[in-house]
């Protein structure tokens, strides 16, 4: 029933064993491999992360970290977690269109999950595609100078 | 016009991430005369001479940065790359990092046999999969060919090299945030004094650079710094990459001198406007700095004196252009929400300051703001700038809405509510 890291995890727990001084440093890069493994961090597997990384290091400093970025997952997200810019070049650019019109698409407002988990449509700040806008970022990839024919042929291409 | 290609002369070339084709073009050639043939306070003097002032935003000599670090200091010294893109409208480190990472990697080479480091640390920002996949790549590659490690090339030099990605925060890429995040803590700004050059990661003396400043380094040792220093302005000297984006015909990522005007960029290298539109101002060097008039944009060149006389700043290189169609208001507002969404909350005029400031600009855009309001954003702009928090954070907001509101004021004054029934 409880988290332990998966066997990739658990290998890359070792490496970076050896690359910081310090088992604070630790911290970052660990809440990235539990989130590879189950998608969010929440504060069980967080537990987890400090006793693995040990003492000093306890819950308090994990959560601290955890809730400070925006990139770990407090809560789970859908399969497909797409996030699209609502800053200034991706705004001009009409950005917008594309989240008014996934959510209009899967009947749900910007931060929501569909109820079958498959979508997530999250507002995020600059992803660094400025010139490339209108974009949105699904899971990992960037998917840049779209229109929104193009939105709907990536989105129905995802099973 | 056309550009000046030093460190993107080989982008668009396949393979161009790999150590083959780098070391085909000559690369590592640099390395190899620092490391075998260059005492540490050449290298400093070299780059000293070369004019080169940090690509990240804040423009500050990069030989002197160098020269902080003290030698005698029996700590391990460590040296950091800043990978972590992120002022908005800035995307040209993510070309360097995804198509050219190997100059990167060589010039953080030169610069650790420059400070004495054996210890180096790449902080590349989350979102950035791909760049994250080709540094790590990069340095596995430089690894294998004994380029890093122990005893590189035979110099006797040991260097140990490793990434580390960063969490989708802004603030990080604040120089004592970014070692904060290193370390594992929140990504606080640090109280300086102590500078990072006296105690940095770990409490030891750092030195932190912009991507864009290693790959010139690479440069700079490799052909002189007298070469480098012939190119742009007496006081802005080399080239540099400049992301455009917004309504031109061709934005992306252009290198040119710098002291090349403005204009030129925007109309030859890119173009000219879309669809004919009409130009209604531009953000010179990434969100935090003051907008341009159409008007001032005919005589700004890019470089740091020109931006000064105009008073606003080269930053990050991101020239975000606006057209007539596009709604000032909105998009500031757009600006502040970002900044009371990165504030890190440590310093009450920047967390209470960007919220207050967001939130004021988001009743006037939807048209329920007064004339009140918009001087309410004014007065208290006037406390969150001039060193009243830790970071620049909060100033960087003040330069994103403050100037916008003074030079387009009739712009938000149309969207005042017509009957100030409800003044604030």
């Amino acid at each position: 029933m409880s988290y332990k890291f998966s066997d990739t995890s658990e290998k890359r727990f070792q490496k970076l064993q050896t690359m910081f001084p310090d088992k604070r440093s630790l911290i970052l890069p660990t809440l990235y491999l539990v989130q590879t493994d189950l998608g969010f961090v929440d504060s069980e597997n967080m537990k987890y992360i400090a006793d693995r990384i040990g003492s000093p290091i306890e819950l308090s400093h994990v959560y601290g970290v955890a809730t400070f970025y925006t990139m770990y997952n407090k809560k789970p997200v859908g399969k497909y977690h797409i996030q699209i810019c609502e800053n200034i070049s991706c705004y001009i650019m009409g950005n917008d269109d594309i989240t008014n019109h996934l959510c209009k698409k899967f009947s749900i407002k910007k931060g929501e999950t569909t109820p079958d988990k498959k979508f997530t449509v999250t507002g995020v700040q600059c992803l660094g595609a400025c010139g490339y806008a209108p974009m949105m970022q699904i899971n990992e990839k960037y998917h840049e100078n779209l229109t929104l024919e193009e939105v709907d042929k990536i989105i129905n291409s995802l099973e | 016009m056309t550009e000046t290609k030093i460190l993107t002369k080989y982008r668009g070339e396949k393979d161009s991430h790999t150590i083959a084709h780098y070391k085909s073009k000559g690369g590592y050639e640099a390395a190899k005369k620092a490391l075998t043939s260059m005492t540490s306070d050449q290298l400093i003097d070299e780059i000293k001479k070369s004019g080169l002032r940090g690509r990240g935003g804040a423009g500050f000599p990069t030989g002197m940065k160098w020269s902080f670090i003290d030698k005698k200091n029996p700590k391990p010294k460590y040296l950091v790359c800043n990978a972590d893109e992120g002022e908005p409208g800035t995307f040209k480190d993510r070309i360097l990092l995804e198509e050219l990472p190997h100059q990167m990697v060589e010039g953080m080479i030169i610069a650790a046999k420059a400070i004495d480091a054996h210890h180096a640390y790449i902080y590349i920002r989350g979102e950035y999969t791909l760049s994250i996949e080709r540094v790590q790549a990069a340095v596995d590659e430089a690894y294998a060919a004994g380029l890093l490690g122990k005893n590189i090339l035979g110099s006797g030099y040991d260097l140990e090299m490793a990434l580390y990605q960063g969490a989708g925060a802004y603030i990080c890429g604040e120089e004592t945030a970014l070692i904060n995040s290193l370390e594992g803590r929140r990504g606080h700004p640090r109280l300086k004094p102590p500078f990072p050059a006296v105690a940095g990661l770990y409490g030891c003396p750092t030195v932190v650079n912009n991507v864009e400043t290693f790959s010139a380094v690479t440069h700079i040792i490799q052909n002189g710094s007298e070469w480098y220093a012939k190119m742009g302005t007496a006081k802005s000297t080399g080239t540099r990459l400049f992301s455009v984006s917004g309504p031109v015909k061709k934005p992306g990522v252009y290198e040119i001198t710098l002291g090349t005007p403005l204009m030129v960029l925007i109309n030859e290298l890119c173009g000219g406007m879309k669809d004919g539109k009409t130009l209604r101002g531009i953000i010179p060097g990434g969100s935090s700095v003051p907008i341009l008039t159409a008007k001032e944009c005919e005589t700004a060149n890019m470089d740091f004196e020109s931006m000064a006389d105009h008073k606003t700043m080269l930053g990050s290189g991101a020239v975000i252009v606006l057209s007539e169609d596009n709604d000032i208001v909105e998009s500031t507002f757009r600006l502040a929400e970002f900044y009371a969404h990165e504030s890190c909350g440590q310093c009450t005029p920047c967390r209470e300051g960007t919220h207050w400031v967001a939130g004021l600009l988001h009743k006037i855009k939807d048209g329920h703001g007064s004339q009140k309001d918009l001087d309410l954003i004014l007065s208290l702009t006037v406390n969150m700038e001039g060193g009243t928090t830790i970071c620049p954070l909060a100033d960087a907001c003040v330069g994103a809405v403050r100037p916008t509101i003074q030079k387009f004021r009739s712009e938000f004054e149309s969207r005042l509510q017509k009957e100030n029934k409800h003044v604030a």
